[in-house]
């Protein structure tokens, strides 16, 4: 399917509507949804994680991406559903308890949507009560927490105890971000990890996941 | 609804001309606090201070205290120390301090009484703005104008007032809801929508607001706003790579028409140090401003380092933890390092030498950045009166972005300012979305309805 390199490159792109014609098109044919998937939706999107990182794309170009993949997505997760295939890892995200900024937080759910993630974004001000009750109810593989204040730091380590004491904390890997946060203040606090910016959070997601399989 | 119908309108500029956009001097000069005048001829340093990792409980509280009470007295120690001639400080309110406002107003009255204190035993001029934070976006779509986040951010401005606030400002945050979204996707559409319809709207009925509770307290001056959470998050994108530098030097430019409510609604000055907007505001209307450059890389980078304080009244460090460094406590040396800096603007200033000093800290940056081009005293008469040449905010904030890619271009055109192949793409990217936008912002709105409609509450801008 020669012309299947056209959702390589919606993808790359971030040409949503395109990538979503061409998957129904492909689709119509009688193309296999994984196949779709592992032949030109991830390998788009790994060009598109390269091109980031050699400084040739901007976090639109990425997010466009993301969205186009995204929208793709759409056509063939109902399918892969109906065919017993396990879809996506689950992440639940959120700025911590008192802190209001989240266009960092924003920008890496976005990411991890676009990586094929399920994402549930709790929003700003999550108080640990209500990240446990997510990952209670959720079940995701990953908690991802931010934080902009110093004086909202703390926060991060009042939910990993409260993860902890509701029995919750092995189930899930934990990781922070945020501009004040450090790899030091990480392990202090009992978090798997910690990135400096959105694109090693995606992949700090994918090595933490990989290490515990 | 609080917007004055008596809005001063800006139709031409209280600074005509770039060789009189200088530092320390404005047309309006601002008296306020214990006997200090802004903008008269003098800079003054304006130190912002925060705490140290910890946590605002009431078990904490006593600690909190202590914390501004250790700052205020290093910072005025070393005022008084090395002479300088006048000093404001800042309080930005941490959201839990908002969120409860008796806290921010204890704060503020231990602040106040430092000042008082070093003004009648060393008869220091000095002021203390204070800036609550804006916690009106709790609620997913924001309520800006009702709710419990807007009554309590509202009271916390009345007690700081009370409690010895001489400047009152915010960092507002109406439409930074829409704003967020369209720069994280690079939609030139969207960030008009959030910066040239929904944010002035919020500002002109916010500063409404701000500017009837100082009148209610005499000797409290409405001071400023600043587009931190828009062009700031902008300048911090680019800086990470994450952005292109063109469009947030473009954003830049642009939310200078939503800072400028502010003053048609009353507002005095000094505008907020982190409003790198501010020399458009001063050219505008004439009323003094702070900024902050190199001095405040203890809360972040820029490329703005010298070229910002060309035309600053107050020059401001943005905010230093309370931590400890070999010379002292971060406070305090940031008060001696602002001290110095301000030390060598008011010796030039003595000696006839200013427009060549800030001419020297102009060309330091003007063209290593385009985010430094579009804030030199040239660009930023060009920009404001781009934006007095327009009727509405709408049509300003295009202009603006016009004014501010024709800055950039001229730039490029001359081989003064050089950016790579794909900050050249962004740059026509921009300059084509300018163009395709529609003449009225109503039509943007209705455009925009289904990509952005469901990210805010129109009531909220009396749409």
């Amino acid at each position: 399917m020669a012309h299947l390199n056209e959702l390589y490159d919606a993808i790359l792109n971030g040409d949503a509507k395109k990538a979503h014609a061409t998957t129904a098109e492909a689709l119509a044919a009688g193309a296999v949804p994984m196949d779709l998937i592992q032949e030109y939706m991830v390998p788009a999107m790994e060009e598109v994680g390269r091109l980031f990182e050699a400084e040739e794309y901007f976090v639109p170009e990425l997010l466009l991406a993301g969205r186009a993949m995204k929208s793709a997505m759409e056509l063939l997760k109902p399918l892969l559903a109906a065919s017993g295939q396990k879809m996506a890892v689950r992440v639940v995200i959120g700025t911590v308890q008192g802190d209001l900024h989240d266009i960092g937080k924003n920008i890496v759910a976005s990411m991890l949507e676009g990586s094929g993630f399920e994402v549930i974004d709790l929003g700003t001000d999550v108080s640990p009560e209500s990240f446990v009750a997510a990952v209670e109810a959720r079940q995701p593989h990953v908690v991802c927490m931010s934080a902009l204040l110093t004086v909202t730091m703390p926060a991060m380590k009042t939910t990993i105890d409260a993860l902890k004491t509701a029995g919750l904390r092995t189930r899930v890997k934990v990781i922070i971000g945020g501009a004040p946060v450090t790899t030091q203040y990480a392990r202090e606090i009992g978090a798997d990890g910690y990135s400096e910016n959105a694109n090693g959070a995606v992949g700090l997601v994918k090595n933490l996941l990989a290490e515990g399989r | 609804m609080m917007i004055a119908e008596t809005a001063q309108k800006f139709t031409t500029l209280a600074i005509p001309s770039q060789d009189q956009l200088l530092f320390g001097v404005s047309p309006f000069p601002l008296e306020c606090g214990l006997g200090l005048t802004i903008g008269a001829g003098v800079v003054f340093p304006e130190v912002n201070f925060t705490l140290p990792p910890m946590s605002i409980t009431a078990e904490t509280w006593a600690e909190v205290k202590a914390h501004y009470e250790e700052m205020a007295t290093h910072i005025l120690r070393r005022a008084v120390a090395l002479g300088t001639p006048g000093i404001v400080l800042e309080f930005e309110l941490l959201p839990a301090m908002t969120d409860q406002p008796e806290w921010g107003a204890e704060i503020t009255a231990i602040l106040k009484r430092h000042l008082v204190v070093a003004h009648e035993k060393y008869n220091l001029p000095c002021a203390l703005r204070v800036t609550p934070t804006d916690i009106r976006d709790q609620h997913k779509p924001p309520l800006l104008r009702t709710g419990d986040p807007w009554r309590r951010l509202r009271r916390s401005l009345d007690l700081c007032a009370e409690a010895g606030a001489d400047i009152l400002s915010i960092e507002s945050v109406g439409a930074k809801e829409v704003h967020d979204q369209a720069l994280m996707f690079g939609d030139f559409p969207g960030i008009v929508l959030a910066l040239g319809v929904l944010a002035p709207r919020d500002m002109a009925w916010l500063w409404g607001e701000i500017v009837s509770i100082c009148k209610a307290h005499p000797g409290v001056v409405a001071g400023g706003d600043s587009a931190c959470g828009f062009a700031n998050t902008a300048m911090q994108l680019a800086h990470q790579k994450m952005l292109p530098e063109v469009l947030a030097a473009t954003v830049r430019a642009m939310t200078a028409v939503r800072s400028l409510a502010a003053f048609e609604q009353g507002a005095v000055g000094p505008s907020k140090d982190c409003a790198y907007e501010g020399p458009v505001m001063k050219a505008i209307t004439g009323r003094p401003i702070s900024m902050e450059g190199k001095s405040a890389s203890c809360a972040h980078f820029s490329p703005l380092g010298n070229i910002a304080a060309a035309m600053c009244d107050l020059w401001s460090n943005e905010s230093v933890q309370n931590v400890r460094l070999l010379s002292g406590s971060a406070p305090e040396a940031f008060t001696e390092l602002l001290a110095y800096d301000c030390r060598l603007m008011n010796a030039a200033a003595s000696q006839n030498g200013a427009l060549a000093l800030r001419n020297w800290m102009t060309a330091s940056d003007e063209w290593l950045s385009p985010q430094a081009a579009v804030l030199s005293p040239a660009a930023t008469i060009r920009i404001a009166e781009s934006i007095v040449g327009e009727e509405n905010p709408y049509r300003q904030t295009i202009a603006a972005g016009r004014a501010a890619v024709a800055i950039l271009k001229d730039g490029i055109a001359a081989e003064k300012l050089r950016i790579s192949r794909k900050e050249q793409l962004w740059l026509d990217r921009i300059e084509s979305a300018l163009d395709e936008l529609p003449d009225e912002g109503a039509a943007l709105v209705a455009a925009l309805e289904e990509q952005y409609g469901s990210l805010y509450d129109k009531a909220s801008y009396g749409l």
